[in-house]
């Protein structure tokens, strides 16, 4: 597990979010954002995934499903509360590695 | 209306899976799941409502994890989609959602569920990606088993069905269709779905016949009507007559018969009445499938759709998953030939989801090799698989949908380089296999003889043959009686292709529907095909008319078929001179 420094992360508003992009061939299919949706529900507050100028609460796999995110798709990762962090990371990680596809 | 009820009535489908079964419907899709209505509920009721839609919640999840704990060994690959479908369950926009419709609108939870399922439906209608749009069937299955425990209506578990039946369904989930005990289920009708349809698989693996594909079939028959299903035409009978019962209950019988004398001999060479032989091998998409094959005495398998491990996943297998189902199926066939046709991923199959944007006219799109040629990772992937696959027995390599000289040029430079980069590794492959293109596409008949410089073999794929060059699309029900296998420009191509390969020493499979119908065999033996590839099932009674017919003979019919203008008089001379000879291989009409 690679734990990223809190200072890569791009912080606007004091928002903690970090840019991933979708690298398996079938995009953010159920199983993938059941993947994500899984580790999301453990989180203390929200985990959004943002997409243009939509947004999905990463912690619904129908609300990941509609961002329709096809593969080479860049999605931003971004968390309400600092303390979820861990969370952050292991979905970074989990997209980075295309779902262990 | 009251007489119509008791009139016969004969629906079409697709004809999915061969066979006929005589029985009683059983309604696997229960109306109460569909017909909600809505009422209020008192303030003070709510929280018991609320609770009455959690424990249907529960239910439905606890009856979905059993199911996944009995669905036996071999379909386990397909047990991984039940596992998303168990995190769906308590998915917010499902479960919370309805919660809060329940409270603010104070209404029942079948219609606060029913409304936030049809909200979620309708967001997905908007999706491009036709792939991830057509991820709404699994939210759509969960629902239902929650709708179903809801309104109180038992869940079908078509593995706890204790009599013998022919289910009726809208559609069969991936769950209900890992449940199917072959000594209850007689046979299958769904609305949905077609041959390629997971369900049809299954059912051609298991041997029950099937008719998919036709439409309101779950209206139109009701809870334990006596239905005929005859999965060889696709034909569906409701409130059968004496008459047409007596009917069919002789051709299932006649079949059974006919299928027990044809296997015998079927592990046995087809050999014409003067002395030709004419390998009859089977098509098959699954490696299991192979053994249908050897039990039905192919002489080998002529097609080896490769399709299914790249749609069965959410990702592209990998070199050793391929490679070690093309062991097994190789390794089983040995030392007959194994012919492994290369990704053809295409339109019909709706997979193109592979690709970011659903394209407006599949057919004619990124396909086949062209999608593999423009994919060479995803390609020497698969040739590598299949160059290490070929160590264990007869393998043969086919290109799909090859359209010109340079394709097949393109594609033997990357099984090049992909024996290449074996043999660097040290890995142990073969790469003297023998090398062909399926004929599909009108260019590569007119470019027959320059291809065949290239190749080892020429199989004749009919299904897209004749789409292309009748320009007909025969899922189009307004012209699809215009899709003739007999339509003589099509048997012109095949005389050529025959012909070139005649003058090149270039061996001609057929390897499309038409090569299983037994009807037509006269006419390929007379134009010169080699070798026949079928469904499985289609081998016994294809072998068995071989041997009754004279190469010599037919060749002359064939020069007869050739100076015929149209379709109807083809079949009308096909019918004078063999309608005899045939009439008791062609068990239905």
């Amino acid at each position: 597990m690679i734990f990223l420094q809190l200072d890569s992360y791009a912080m606007p508003d004091r928002e903690i979010s970090k840019e991933v992009v979708i690298i398996n061939e079938l995009g953010l299919h159920a199983r993938a954002a059941a993947m994500i949706a899984i580790l999301a529900r453990n989180a203390k507050t929200r985990v959004w995934i943002l997409k243009d100028d939509e947004s999905a609460d990463a912690s619904s796999i129908i609300d990941i499903l509609t961002l329709a995110c096809a593969k080479g798709s860049k999605i931003r990762l971004k968390i309400d509360d600092p303390s979820d962090l861990g969370i952050l990371n292991d979905i970074v990680q989990l997209v980075e590695d295309g779902f262990g596809e | 209306m009251a007489n119509r009820d008791a009139e016969e009535t004969k629906l079409r489908g697709i004809a999915a899976s061969p066979g006929i079964c005589i029985g009683r419907a059983y309604l696997v899709d229960q109306e109460g799941v569909d017909v909600v209505s809505k009422y209020s509920v008192m303030e003070s009721n709510l929280r018991d409502e609320i609770k009455r839609f959690k424990t249907a919640v529960k239910n439905a999840k606890d009856e979905l994890r059993s199911i996944i704990e009995n669905t036996p060994e071999e379909l386990h690959p397909h047990a991984n989609i039940l596992e998303t479908h168990l995190v769906l369950f308590e998915d917010k926009m499902l479960y919370d959602r309805t919660i809060e419709t329940i409270e603010k609108e104070k209404v029942n939870a079948e219609w606060a569920f029913k409304k936030v399922v049809s909200g979620v439906k309708s967001m997905f209608q908007n999706i491009k990606n036709s792939y991830l749009r057509e991820r709404a069937e699994d939210i759509i299955h969960v629902s239902q088993r929650i709708m179903r425990k809801l309104v109180g209506v038992e869940a079908v578990n078509i593995g706890d069905i204790d009599k013998r039946v022919i289910l009726v369904a809208h559609d069969l989930s991936p769950a209900d269709a890992s449940q199917i005990k072959t000594d209850k289920i007689m046979g299958l009708v769904t609305e949905r779905g077609g041959r390629a349809s997971h369900t049809g698989i299954i059912a051609r693996a298991l041997e029950i016949p099937a008719v998919m594909g036709l439409d309101h079939a779950t209206k139109l028959i009701k809870n334990d009507d006596l239905i005929i299903v005859d999965g060889s035409t696709g034909i569906v009978i409701t409130r059968p007559a004496e008459q047409t019962l007596a009917d069919y209950g002789g051709r299932q019988i006649r079949y059974r018969e006919y299928q027990t004398a044809v296997s015998r001999d079927s592990h046995l060479l087809a050999e014409t009445t003067d002395g030709f032989i004419v390998p009859v091998m089977g098509n098959i998409e699954l490696s299991d499938e192979a053994a249908s094959v050897v039990e039905h005495g192919g002489d080998g398998i002529g097609l080896y759709r490769t399709e299914f491990q790249y749609l069965s996943g959410a990702r592209f297998p990998k070199e050793s998953e391929l490679f070690e189902k093309y062991k097994r199926v190789v390794e089983m066939m040995a030392p007959k030939p194994v012919t492994i046709r290369t990704l053809d991923i295409n339109g019909d199959k709706a997979v193109n989801g592979f690709f970011d944007d659903a394209e407006n006219n599949p057919a004619l799109g990124l396909r086949a090799i062209r999608y593999c040629l423009k994919n060479p990772d995803v390609f020497k992937t698969q040739l590598r698989a299949i160059l290490r696959a070929a160590v264990f027995g007869n393998v043969r390599i086919m290109f799909p949908m090859i359209s010109s000289c340079e394709e097949v040029r393109e594609a033997k430079r990357l099984l090049n380089e992909a024996a290449d980069s074996l043999a660097e590794e040290g890995e142990t492959f073969r790469r003297d296999i023998k090398i062909g293109i399926m004929v599909e596409v009108p260019s590569a008949v007119v470019m027959a003889d320059l291809l065949a410089e290239e190749v080892d073999f020429f199989s004749i794929g009919t299904n897209d043959l004749i789409q292309y060059l009748l320009a007909i699309d025969r899922d189009n029900t307004d012209v699809s009686h215009l899709f003739q296998p007999l339509n003589p420009a099509i048997i012109r191509m095949m005389k050529h292709v025959c012909d070139v390969g005649g003058e090149k020493g270039v061996q001609v499979f057929m390897c499309g529907e038409m090569a299983g119908e037994p009807l037509y065999i006269p006419l390929l033996l007379g134009l010169g095909i080699n070798e026949l590839s079928m469904n499985p099932q289609s081998i016994p009674a294809v072998k068995s008319t071989i041997r009754v017919l004279s190469a010599k003979d037919a060749g002359r019919f064939a020069e007869d078929v050739l100076r015929r203008p149209s379709a109807s008089e083809v079949m009308k001379l096909l019918r004078n001179e063999y309608g005899d000879i045939l009439s008791d291989k062609v068990y239905t009409e």
